[in-house]
């Protein structure tokens, strides 16, 4: 019975959660995934195309504006090649985007994927922030919750990490705004640093910290690690609720085992045997979970950063949306479904790589 | 006969569900987590008699007052009462759960059994499919969706239904491999049903159960997926008393008027803390024929 609640935690994720990556033990040669993820990258080009055109809004009236001629709107709408059959534009659109094409911006005017490339660092620095956060507090929680399992300290820790998981991020980040900004005054509002240090940092990399280094600028650092210390937490924290249960669920899958009670009739002290061999052996698992964790840090950063005006990924896509400029639009989802399949990709590797009995 | 033989294999379904409730009820977590479902529920019922005020009418007399006195929760920039909006809002987001599980329970179902019951080419298309709609986050998927029909909270609660159908059909399809090849179903075929009949006399009745749980474990995501929607203007559209969209409005005043947020933001994270509370005493309640899902 106790093993069954075990494997349960491990097999059968919370809702909303990525599947749990024991699924990926099997033994598929190379190929055949790759296969796998080609299918499925053509399949997200089919649904974000899909998705493009079943908009009401005409693309058209978009860029040619409310009061052009017939002949401009003509024009254009042949420009834009949608007066040919829709498989012929889907085959032009998988040309576009196979050749790094992902049509202009009609906000800016620019290339869309030169506007994003501009903001996914603001995002990528606030997302790797917040999983050594949430990776740090899952990993020691859910070894507590295991080493404690059915006393106090397992069931404090799983209220705890199901907090973090109800909670409605974009409020979880004005409240934390208004308790330690505006009340305590402890960190940094919005934004990735005081406004009067905009622009005294050269964009060298598009990362803050790293730019400001190499500016040798301390006093842009430490307002930069001021604003990102409060919304990297509490996406942390949101994200280490799924990183909690998994590493419990591990950790207990080893303490049941025998090798764990010969190194403890051997003489070694619980701390020991927790983490020099109980904890060593669910090293390779964890890192996939973190892996996996982070591709969805990214939903969350959709909303916190229209919370905390962070100028990311995430407010590109909310702004464009409510603009309604599809091009933006799609290329992000397109964007983010890319770094999913990749982040599968690189957690499923590194399980063959590093764990020899999948060899 | 086959109907007969299927059902002496399950107790009736109440008695389950008794059974269910009672277990869930012995731990104090998951008893909470019942206790908000069902004051969520009666608040709902009974929100014109509960709620002090009319959740619309404005009074600009009274606008932005603090809890106590006559507003229990304060006023929002309109006058309107707060907890008057919260107790309509409820019905707001019972409509949300319960439109999005009775789209995504039938549509999961129907994918999963044929996909497991058929098999073949056909399962390994439809499960490519389920794959690409997993390898997005949902709330991202959403985004796109409500972006392409245009904000309102009936796209929303379609766009919430088109990404959450995925964990359903892949549940349901898992569930039908254990049973495609169980005595009663092939009884069933050597009695001359066809396919589809088996499915749906034979299959579905034995994946309810457990797709029932799924479709509630689910339910957490979809609140916060909604609320999200509603926060950043894609969801239900002012003036309604939708919680995510009362915070959005709210932002505005947040640093002088904490009430206007922090009362919706709870009621947000009270019911979808229910919702995980109750799934997590459900996955203890399972039995061991669930486990072996994917």
């Amino acid at each position: 019975m106790r093993r069954s609640k075990i494997a349960r935690w491990g097999l059968f994720p919370a809702a909303g959660e990525a599947p749990a990556p024991r699924r990926k033990l099997n033994l598929r040669p190379i190929g055949a995934q790759l296969f796998t993820v080609g299918v499925t990258l053509f399949g997200l080009l089919v649904l974000t195309f899909v998705i493009g055109r079943m908009m009401p809004a005409d693309p058209v009236r978009a860029i040619v504006g409310e009061d052009a001629t017939r002949e401009t709107y003509e024009m254009v709408f042949r420009q834009l090649g949608l007066d040919r059959p829709i498989w012929e534009q889907f085959f032009i659109y998988l040309r576009d985007v196979l050749t790094g094409n992902f049509g202009l911006s009609i906000r800016t005017g620019q290339p869309v994927i030169q506007d994003i490339l501009h903001v996914l660092p603001a995002t990528i620095e606030l997302a790797t922030f917040a999983i050594i956060i949430g990776a740090t507090l899952g990993v020691t929680l859910g070894v507590i919750a295991a080493v404690n399992k059915d006393r106090w300290p397992d069931h404090l820790v799983r209220v705890f990490s199901l907090m973090g998981h109800s909670m409605p991020i974009f409020w979880t980040g004005m409240i934390g705004l208004l308790l330690f900004y505006a009340y305590f005054g402890w960190v940094g509002g919005s934004g990735r640093m005081e406004s009067f240090y905009i622009g005294l940092v050269d964009d060298v990399t598009g990362f803050l910290l790293i730019d400001s280094i190499i500016a040798g600028d301390w006093e842009v650092f430490w307002s930069a690690v001021n604003h990102l210390i409060l919304p990297a937490s509490i996406l942390g924290y949101s994200s280490s609720a799924y990183i909690t249960r998994m590493t419990r669920s591990f950790m207990l899958d080893q303490i049941n085992q025998e090798y764990i009670t010969t190194a403890r009739v051997k003489g070694l002290s619980s701390r020991q045997t927790i983490w020099r061999h109980a904890f060593l052996n669910i090293r390779v698992q964890l890192v996939t979970i973190v892996a996996l964790a982070y591709g969805s840090l990214l939903e969350g950063a959709v909303l916190i950063e229209t919370v905390f005006a962070w100028p990311g990924f995430g407010q590109y896509l909310t702004s464009n949306l409510l603009i309604g400029d599809m091009n933006a639009v799609m290329t992000c989802v397109l964007i983010v479904g890319v770094i999913f399949i990749a982040l599968n990709l690189i957690s499923d590797m590194l399980y063959r790589i590093f764990d020899p009995r999948t060899r | 006969m086959t109907a007969q033989i299927a059902k002496s294999s399950i107790p009736g379904p109440m008695q389950a569900l008794w059974n269910i409730v009672r277990f869930l009820l012995k731990s104090p977590t998951s008893a909470f987590g019942l206790i908000v479902i069902a004051v969520l529920v009666i608040v709902a019922l009974l929100a014109p008699w509960i709620a002090t005020h009319d959740p619309y009418a404005q009074d600009l007399q009274n606008v932005l007052q603090a809890p106590g006195g006559a507003h229990l929760f304060g006023t929002d920039e309109l006058g309107r009462d707060i907890f008057s909006r919260i107790v309509w809002g409820t019905r707001i987001t019972l409509t949300i759960i319960f439109l999005v599980s009775i789209v995504v329970g039938p549509i999961g179902l129907a994918v999963g059994t044929t996909s497991g019951y058929i098999g073949g080419k056909f399962d390994t298309v439809m499960m490519r499919i389920t794959d690409i709609f997993l390898s997005f986050p949902s709330l991202i998927l959403s985004l796109a969706f409500v972006a392409a029909l245009g904000p309102s909270l009936n796209n929303a609660i379609i766009a919430i239904a088109l990404t959450s159908w995925p964990p359903i059909a892949r549940l349901a399809r898992a569930e039908t491999l254990t049973f495609r090849s169980a005595d009663y179903v092939a009884a069933a075929r050597l009695q001359g049903a066809s396919t589809g009949r088996i499915i749906f006399k034979s299959i579905v009745p034995m994946c309810l159960p457990s797709v029932l749980i799924r479709i509630t474990l689910n339910m957490a995501t979809v609140i916060l997926t909604a609320a999200g929607l509603g926060f950043l203007g894609l969801g239900a559209q002012p003036p309604m008393p939708e919680w995510g969209a009362m915070i959005a409005m709210g932002r505005r005043y947040m640093i002088d008027s904490w009430w206007l947020v922090t009362f919706p933001g709870i009621a947000i994270l009270c019911v979808s803390l229910a919702f995980n509370l109750l799934g997590d005493g459900l996955r203890d309640a399972l039995d061991p024929k669930q486990m072996n899902r994917k």
